[in-house]
């Protein structure tokens, strides 16, 4: 490694390329490789046709997640196609070796939820999954990221994929954030200032007050979003945090590896005269509670706001003007009092033990609204353990809510839970694009407050007022 | 998976002057349940391009016959969200094998190239001349030369050059993939992996 200023992201990266080609990508060498149902099987079959085989199967984890029903796993999926991608995931992993946790696996749960829980994720590790959200491993210091299935196939024949190492992009936000602002509602901001392609190019780096200060899964959530900045991934320097978060879990280092794993971790950080392609700085006090109102997410806004005219946003008028149709909305509509007909709280953006105690402590003595149906999907077995440990789920039915089984879900409705065609959804997932919770379903994503508040309200409410 | 080899390609050009047209778009989630990579074209642009009772939408561009080719045209911030390769391997089984935009959402960029699709990334306003002359003449043809990485408007003559590493170009000059490139270099590979921290 170099001995000039580098970053986070350089040393990471730079301590895994294990060939430069000249006018062409590094050979980065992954450490960690995670697989689901949908995007591997065509993976495991182009092993077949080439006739070669798994590298290293102990360094790739498999769950199932995308198309899994979120009511009564114990019985045979219904939908044949979805049975049979979770078959060809178990028959490949145990042809090759590769620990496997299906359905009713007490492990089982949305891959980037189960990889940090189970201590898979590490600070400093290079990880891959074919799911673009495998961004969210980055809150660990970790340089995670989704590929094609063709990459894949890559990992699993020869433990590296091939990449042009990204431009740097350093993210600070100092202060404080207010009552009711959320991990969430930061990385929505951000989206609202830079739009859905502003960080493509980059990776990035989350810095200053805001990140040192938030948990794990906060810096989860955040890390989550950085790909619908069109980044391939961010990350958060390893810390104290990180260390305590990961200390007894399962397969996180013990004993003796444990102090010599935190001795490295403690240096990754970005040296202090590193520089950066690209520094954008914000202020805590400019973020309030978010909401998107369009079909991307980077079109979205502080709660209390009006939708803009198009003039405003950086999307052509042709396309903000085609998005705002698509969801019976125009320019300068308030958003507070939008009708809801869907809340789903859940993915791995916000499925996890914080987001339901966010949730909860929402609806706690109170109702949900009756024109609301509400699905409220943990992110793993090991959350809804929690949930029900915690005393969250008799606070959840005490307000008129079930709780369903953990999976990807209505995140990108591959399962039944498809919200219906022009009814709206206050979603704590990750995307609001046309068709993503169904055909012709309409997102509003926010976080799991925004998301409790119409819940109990039946309409977009400021959960400030609530609290 | 091997690909043919890209070399020249001329061609009319379908027009979607749609900005961030996602991979959501390009085929649904509710259309990636195969476990093998065949008939992907059948669904793309699943929801733009039909009916929720299956028939064809009139008003979109797949469903109009003056417009055909093997060049696709889209809108600024193409193919981003979802890494689902099944985008790519939709937009080659329809039988396009180029993207022109004037900008790619990185995963889709790699997916692309992996699965023998070329995205040529051009100019704002390169883009708005390819635009008006397909839009208003189905017929107008687009020459793109990979050897000499430029995109041309034949009837025009209109020229622009496109950029790609020299690795990249060299594998789909001569129908590589990445694959045969780490499967030669496994003994390296298995050295790194030796000295590995985790």
């Amino acid at each position: 490694m170099s001995t000039s200023p580098s970053t986070l992201f350089d040393k990471v990266w730079d301590s895994h390329v294990v060939r430069k080609i000249e006018d062409g990508p590094d050979v980065l060498f992954i450490d960690r490789h995670f697989i689901h149902e949908v995007t591997s099987p065509v993976a495991f079959l182009g092993l077949k046709t080439r006739g070669i085989s798994v590298m290293y199967p102990n360094r790739t984890f498999a769950t199932a997640d995308h198309n899994t029903p979120t009511i009564n796993q114990h019985l045979p999926v219904q939908d044949p196609l979805s049975a049979n991608q979770l078959k060809a995931l178990e028959e490949n992993s145990a042809k090759y070796g590769i620990s496997h946790w299906g359905l009713n696996n007490p492990k089982n749960g949305i891959v980037h939820v189960v990889g940090p829980e189970n201590g898979i994720t590490q600070p400093g590790m290079t990880i891959v999954c074919g799911d673009s959200h495998t961004s969210t491993h980055g809150a660990f210091g970790a340089i995670a990221f989704g590929i094609g299935t063709s990459e894949v196939e890559m990992v699993l024949s020869s433990q590296c994929i091939m990449q042009p190492k990204p431009k740097k992009l350093r993210i600070t936000i100092n202060g404080k954030l207010g009552k009711g602002v959320t991990p969430k509602d930061v990385p929505l901001f951000i989206l609202s200032q830079i739009t859905a392609s502003g960080a493509t190019g980059y990776f990035i780096e989350f810095a200053g007050e805001v990140f040192e200060n938030m948990s794990m899964e906060g810096r989860m959530t955040v890390c989550n979003l950085s790909i619908e900045m069109g980044a391939r991934g961010g990350m958060v320097a390893p810390d104290e945090t990180t260390f305590a978060y990961l200390k007894g879990r399962e397969l996180a280092p013990k004993g003796e590896a444990w102090d010599k794993a935190v001795a490295y971790w403690k240096t990754l950080k970005t040296d202090a005269d590193a520089k950066f392609d690209l520094e954008l700085n914000y202020h805590a006090d400019n973020i309030e509670p978010q909401i998107t109102y369009g079909t991307n997410p980077g079109l979205g806004t502080g709660i209390t706001h009006h939708i803009p005219f198009a003039k405003e946003v950086k999307d052509g008028e042709a396309s903000y003007k085609k998005s705002l149709d698509y969801m019976g909305f125009h320019e300068d509509d308030q958003l507070i009092g939008k009708p809801v007909d869907y809340v789903f709280l859940g993915s791995c953006t916000n499925g996890r033990i914080e987001d339901f105690r966010a949730f909860a402590s929402l609806v706690k003595g109170r109702k949900k609204a009756d024109n609301i149906t509400a699905w409220l999907v943990p992110g793993s077995h090991i959350v809804e353990s929690q949930i029900k440990e915690e005393g969250i789920l008799d606070i959840l039915n005490a307000a008129g809510f079930q709780l369903r089984q953990p999976g990807c879900s209505a995140c990108l409705a591959m399962n039944d839970d498809k919200v219906p065609a022009g009814k709206y959804a206050v979603s704590t997932s990750n995307r609001n694009f046309e068709g993503r919770q169904g055909p012709g379903a309409r997102t509003l994503l926010a976080s799991p407050l925004v998301a409790a508040a119409a819940a109990v309200t039946g309409k977009v409410t400021d959960p400030r007022e609530l609290m | 998976m091997a690909y043919d080899k890209f070399t020249i390609l001329k061609s009319t050009a379908v027009p979607l002057p749609i900005e961030n047209v996602d991979t959501d778009q390009i085929i649904p989630a509710r259309f990636l349940k195969a476990t093998e990579r065949k008939g992907f074209g059948d669904n793309l642009f699943r929801d733009w391009r039909y009916n929720s009772d299956n028939s064809p939408k009139q008003d979109f561009i797949l469903n109009d016959p003056t417009y055909t080719g093997k060049i696709l045209v889209g809108g600024k911030n193409f193919g981003s969200g979802s890494s689902r390769e099944h985008a790519a391997w939709a937009i080659y089984d329809y039988g396009f094998r180029c993207v022109v935009s004037s900008f790619f959402a990185d995963i889709f960029r790699n997916n692309s190239i992996n699965v023998g699709i070329l995205p040529v990334q051009v100019s704002p306003e390169f883009l708005d001349k390819i635009f008006k002359n397909v839009i208003g003449d189905p017929s107008t043809e687009l020459e793109v030369n990979l050897n000499d990485q430029t995109i041309t408007i034949v009837k025009t003559g209109d020229k622009e050059s496109f950029v790609i590493n020299g690795y990249k170009k060299h594998n789909l000059l001569n129908g590589f993939d990445d694959i045969d490139y780490l499967q030669s270099m496994k003994e390296e590979i298995g050295g790194f992996a030796a000295k590995s921290n985790y």
